[in-house]
């Protein structure tokens, strides 16, 4: 994708979309155990591990545990992360022994709709289920990792299309339809703390859990965020301007695209 | 002891028209030699069951062997959007589809409580989500002993379970490693199994980490080298990305799927890649 192509620290182009990921790079920390998908996550999985968090731990659902692929799995099958995990268990092993306790400090996920209380939706778009206008793959994981991770990133590119008011069906829960709704379900993990877009960065309001702006990305305007946003969006009162990327994050993530040939899965 | 049958003749005892039959493997070891051969076999009013329906579920939908679709993740893997089953669900083409719609969590201990002869499974899961609504086979129970509201799935007990392995023997012992999915329960919660294998040996070497599913478990097992293609099987081929990628583009229009499934499919003995 292409975007505004502003310059990092050290001079180097970068796009809007490996700020993106360099952010959710940056936002898992060492040794933190991580629940991980194909794509976006996965890149900046793989690249947290390559920079700052050589100890980080990546699940991924097929059920390999602690794997450190050299390139980027092409599939969350491929089986690069058979053959460099600490463990190789099967799929309800992987769901029931060690998400569902809440052992997984982050999960990372994305979607097709994330709306202002940061429920996710990845099933349909249209407000009959039974007769969509779009079907989407559905849930997979996500709704276990959104509930059972001790906190959840979703990383998204932001639209108006993407970024609504109300998700047309919740298929993985955030803060729930009036974000308050979470509290009463006596889940494991305490939600989303971050939604990390090509444009900066939404956080919940810590009292009414609604998704405000509190970073920007370089030479990102406050308007152009709320133009892409389908609610209202509210900004903190202190926005901060994201690093840009370093010519070493810059470098370690092209070369780890590279790894995939035809492009960024999905 | 499984009998050891050739894979024409092992689809054709087990499938029935009608029948609930579950394709498993995720992402690793799809049997899809088997698929075809079901395509081939003209199977109609399917229901079939799969965790993650990708290429092959796509073509045996598009091919009208399905009414009905349990699952919980539906796309080509690393590709995007299935559009043999977008089309079935939006526009009923080419016959209706009905859905059974789960979560990962939830299609796994489904399979789990089959295998495990029980009626239904206890799961952290769904809380929140708009899935229950939808879909009859999530309900909660409360614990006896604590008084906690959980997720219940009801079992999943396919008449026909089939899985691609890397070995058996002569006993219809299987062997199979790597990324090993729900495959050994899909078997033992399945009433007839068919498994297909790359080879079939004398005698199953050692294989650190491997599952093996008694061939005492198994109802038949068909050698079909290259069966999982283009998924892969560890050990002996890698994925073909590159059928997944032409696989978009075939299956967004009608005529293309169809001159694909005459050709390919109808036309051939077994799949050429």
């Amino acid at each position: 994708m292409s975007g505004p192509r502003p310059e990092s620290a050290t001079g180097a182009e970068f796009s809007s979309d490996e700020m993106m990921t360099v952010a959710a790079a940056r936002s898992l920390s060492d040794e933190a155990v991580c629940f991980v998908g194909i794509g976006l996550p996965s890149t900046a999985a793989n690249l947290a591990r390559r920079t700052h968090a050589p100890g980080l731990v990546l699940l991924y659902e097929s059920g390999t545990l602690g794997t450190r692929p050299e390139r980027l799995p092409l599939s969350i099958g491929d089986g690069v992360l058979a053959e460099t995990a600490d463990a190789v268990v099967g799929v309800p092993e992987v769901f029931n022994y060690w998400l569902q306790p809440g052992r997984v400090d982050v999960g990372f996920l994305g979607g097709a709709q994330v709306d202002r209380y940061g429920n996710i939706n990845t099933t349909v778009i249209g407000d009959d289920y039974r007769s969509p206008k779009v079907r989407l793959p559905g849930a997979g994981g996500a709704p276990e990792i959104a509930a059972s991770c001790k906190e959840v990133l979703i990383v998204m590119r932001h639209s108006p299309r993407a970024f609504v008011p109300a998700v047309d069906f919740v298929t993985s829960v955030g803060y729930g339809r009036d974000g308050r709704a979470r509290d009463r379900l006596g889940l494991f993990g305490s939600g989303p703390v971050r939604v990390i877009t090509d444009l900066g960065v939404l956080e919940p309001d810590p009292e009414t859990r609604e998704l405000v702006l509190t970073r920007l990305a370089p030479k990102v305007e406050v308007e152009q965020v709320r133009a892409a946003t389908g609610w209202p969006l509210r900004v903190a009162e202190r926005v901060e301007v994201q690093q840009p990327p370093t010519e070493n994050e810059l470098g370690i993530l092209r070369d780890l695209k590279a790894t995939l040939g035809n492009g960024e899965s999905s | 002891m499984a009998r050891i049958l050739q894979l024409d003749t092992a689809v054709a005892e087990l499938v029935n028209d009608g029948d609930t039959v579950a394709l498993e493997g995720f992402t690793h070891l799809i049997p899809v030699a088997a698929g075809h051969q079901i395509i081939r076999a003209r199977r109609r009013n399917l229901t079939l069951v799969r965790m993650t329906p990708d290429v092959i579920y796509d073509q045996m939908i598009g091919a009208g062997c399905a009414d009905k679709l349990v699952f919980s993740w539906g796309g080509n893997p690393g590709v995007g959007s299935l559009h043999r089953f977008r089309d079935a669900i939006q526009h009923s083409w080419p016959v209706p589809l009905e859905i059974e719609e789960h979560s990962h969590a939830g299609m796994a201990n489904r399979y789990v409580a089959g295998a495990s002869g029980l009626p239904f499974a206890v799961l952290r899961g769904y809380a929140g989500t708009d899935l229950p609504e939808h879909t009859e086979t999530i309900s909660t129970v409360r614990c006896p002993f604590t008084g906690q509201e959980l997720a219940a799935v009801a079992a999943l007990n396919p008449d026909v379970g089939v899985i691609h392995a890397q070995r058996a023997d002569r006993a219809g012992n299987v062997q199979l490693w790597g990324i090993s999915g729900v495959q050994k329960e899909a078997v033992l919660a399945s009433r007839r199994s068919l498994v297909t294998v790359e080879e079939v040996v004398e005698r199953l070497p050692e294989q650190p980490g491997a599952v093996v599913i008694p061939g005492w478990a198994v109802t038949a097992v068909s050698e079909v080298p290259g069966g999982a293609r283009p998924s892969y099987a560890q050990g002996y081929y890698e994925r073909d990305n590159g059928y997944y990628q032409d696989w978009d583009a075939i299956s967004r229009d009608r005529d293309r799927f169809l001159e694909w499934l005459e050709t390919e499919i109808h036309g051939a003995e077994r799949s050429p890649r």
